[in-house]
């Protein structure tokens, strides 16, 4: 009788340690290799600017102080003192429309990244990140925030004394916001388009 | 430095010739006669260290597009170089002769190993760092598989396969399942696409499917048997098996977890107003191409050939390759190298006898979803587009290749 008890309890004790390693298997590392981040850390890293901006650090830039940092930092060199586009061998992309008028279709003006982009925060995004050639990284949040203000402004998108923030740059409504189309669902295993045989 | 590899200069410098070709008028056989004293190669201790291959042996990679800038320019920028596919055989392209896309030209980083880390951040339970000793101790997988950028494209001004087909290549890459490092940070509900980001300048950055990181993509560390070369992203790059080049994200330092798209660097390049161009700018067609014959290679009679060639397809593994040796009147199926991999190049490979008449060879395959490799013409009558020139394929090319063989013998592309 005693046995059978201790056998009874030791199964039970055994089947709560597996329920219990189990559902804790679901929550935790499988390998626990690797080290976690800290808050600091990832902030340092993360410069991927998604469309809400949450990501966007400290700092403020407006439309004039931008035109003097596309001076200082060299940015006519390559696309031209207007932003109209560079000549050999500096070519740079034009950033500046040609047709005037804040109605321009962003598919029908030239291939304008400050203009045809869907948000501000990709203009914040790629000056960030990409520019300028050589010297990436090298731009204060403040300068981009500027140069960011500048381009918007000489694309007009919004006036010339909006100063761009954290706050600001994600309302900004670009005039391709609903223009575009988005990347549809993906499955594995299934052709890249339904109904297209090739 | 420099003067420790005379020989490779030598070929270098002594132009493209084709290796690999027919030697015809082969060497009498001398018997009664002792053969002749073989030569001998003096290695160095570099050779000894890691191998060269034969100064004979001349294949080369290319500016793309051809007449493109240089790599490296004067700065030591470097840009887009093509793989030289018709000196290929097999289904791997060497390490050394793997094409090389930039974002834009680019400086190719030098980075330490033993300082590299791997973040992976944004909608997840646990943050993670990964070293890359992190990395080689979870369990990894190796297999095949091409990558090919989206400017691969044919057209009338390009003669070689290396021009019209040589932005794509295929090793054999090891690394971790990057679905095992997502599910090591435990992905949260609500998460959809995933940014990936590289180390290099320019950081590009990507957006993709979570679906498509969850299922088959792997953080790569080997190459072909070695760890990955600089060129190709080492110490760590992103293969998204299947999908456009850029995806594919070279000196990988950052994973993060999103719920949308999130238009960074290299999304506004797929910025799309058109439905379908949009859709097909990510999974690769269905593709072959003939590399042997190929544009300027020259035939040196009628006669017994094997044709031979390399099909791919972003939807999984090659099913089908057919061959035409008439044109297109008539079809035959090609025989398939061993066992086709999914997003990997597959070798296929035709006998044919040559009666010495003008003729056009052409490749189309079929992958294990279904989709058939078309003709720029059908492209054009699917999306009811007059077929003339000037139709461009939506997403990356995947029409049929066209090598014309004129009665000397000599091969052209069929579609100048």
């Amino acid at each position: 009788m005693g046995a059978f008890t201790m056998g009874m309890l030791r199964l039970l004790v055994l089947a709560l340690v597996m329920f219990l390693g189990g559902s804790a298997l679901a929550q935790s590392p499988t390998y626990g290799v690797g080290r976690t981040p800290t808050a600091e850390e990832i902030r340092a890293w993360d410069i991927s600017i998604g469309p809400t901006g949450e990501e966007l650090p400290q700092g403020r830039g407006t439309a004039e102080e931008g035109a003097q940092v596309y001076l200082r930092q060299g940015c006519a060199g390559c696309h031209g003192r207007e932003g109209e586009g560079g000549r050999a061998p500096r070519r740079g992309p034009r950033l500046v429309k040609v047709e005037p008028g804040p109605d321009v279709d962003p598919w029908a003006a030239a291939r304008i990244l400050p203009y045809r982009s869907p948000y501000a925060t990709t203009v914040w995004d790629y000056i960030n990140r990409g520019m300028p050639l050589n010297r990436e990284g090298t731009l204060t949040a403040d300068q981009v925030y500027a140069l960011t203000a500048f381009l918007l402004y000489k694309n007009e998108v919004i006036a010339e004394d909006l100063v761009l923030d954290a706050q600001s740059l994600p309302k900004v409504e670009m005039p391709n916001r609903d223009g575009w189309e988005p990347l549809p669902e993906w499955k594995p295993g299934t052709p890249r388009l339904p109904g297209y045989p090739y | 430095m420099g003067s420790k590899r005379p020989d490779r200069r030598r070929f270098l410098k002594g132009g493209a010739a084709l290796a690999g070709g027919l030697t015809l008028g082969a060497v009498e056989p001398a018997f009664g006669q002792t053969p002749a004293p073989a030569k001998f190669i003096k290695g160095d201790e570099e050779m000894i260290a890691y191998g060269e291959r034969s100064r004979f042996v001349t294949s080369a990679r290319i500016a793309h597009p051809p007449g493109g800038r240089e790599s490296p320019d004067a700065f030591g920028l470097v840009f887009h170089v093509a793989a030289p596919l018709q000196d290929s055989v097999g289904m791997i392209t060497p390490s050394s002769l793997h094409f090389v896309g930039t974002t834009r030209g680019s400086f190719i980083p030098d980075i330490d190993p033993q300082e590299h880390r791997l973040m992976i951040h944004g909608m997840v339970d646990r943050p993670l760092t990964f070293t890359m000793e992190d990395l080689k101790r979870l369990p990894s997988v190796t297999r095949p598989h091409f990558i090919e950028c989206a400017g691969n494209s044919s057209n009338p001004n390009r003669k070689t396969v290396q021009e019209t087909h040589g932005m794509t290549s295929c090793a054999e890459w090891t690394g971790v399942l990057l679905s095992v490092l997502l599910k090591e940070a435990g992905v949260k509900g609500g998460a959809s696409w995933v940014v990936a980001e590289g180390t290099e300048n320019v950081k590009g950055a990507s957006s993709f499917p979570l679906a498509k990181a969850m299922d088959d993509c792997v953080v790569a560390y080997g190459m072909n048997g070695e760890a990955v070369r600089p060129q190709n992203g080492f110490p760590l790059r992103l293969l998204v098996p299947g999908f456009e080049g850029i995806f594919n994200t070279k000196y990988l330092r950052r994973i993060k977890v999103v719920d949308r798209y999130y238009m960074n660097y290299n999304d506004y390049g797929h910025l799309r107003r058109d439905p379908v161009r949009a859709a097909l700018g990510y999974q690769i067609g269905p593709k072959s191409v003939i590399t042997f014959p190929s544009g300027e290679q020259q035939l040196p009679g009628r006669g017994f050939y094997e044709v031979s060639g390399l099909a791919w397809s972003g939807g999984g593994t090659i099913s089908r390759v057919e061959v035409s040796t008439d044109a297109g009147r008539n079809w035959m199926d090609a025989e398939i190298q061993g066992t086709a991999h999914r997003m990997a190049h597959t070798r296929f490979r035709l006998h044919w006898n040559w009666d010495g008449q003008e003729t056009e060879l052409l490749s189309r395959c079929t992958d294990e979803v279904g989709q058939v490799q078309p003709s720029r013409a059908q492209v054009a009558e699917h999306w009811n587009e007059p077929p003339d020139p000037s139709y461009r394929v939506p997403g990356l090319n995947n029409a049929i290749q066209p090598w014309r063989v004129a009665s000397d013998g000599s091969v052209h592309n069929g579609d100048a």
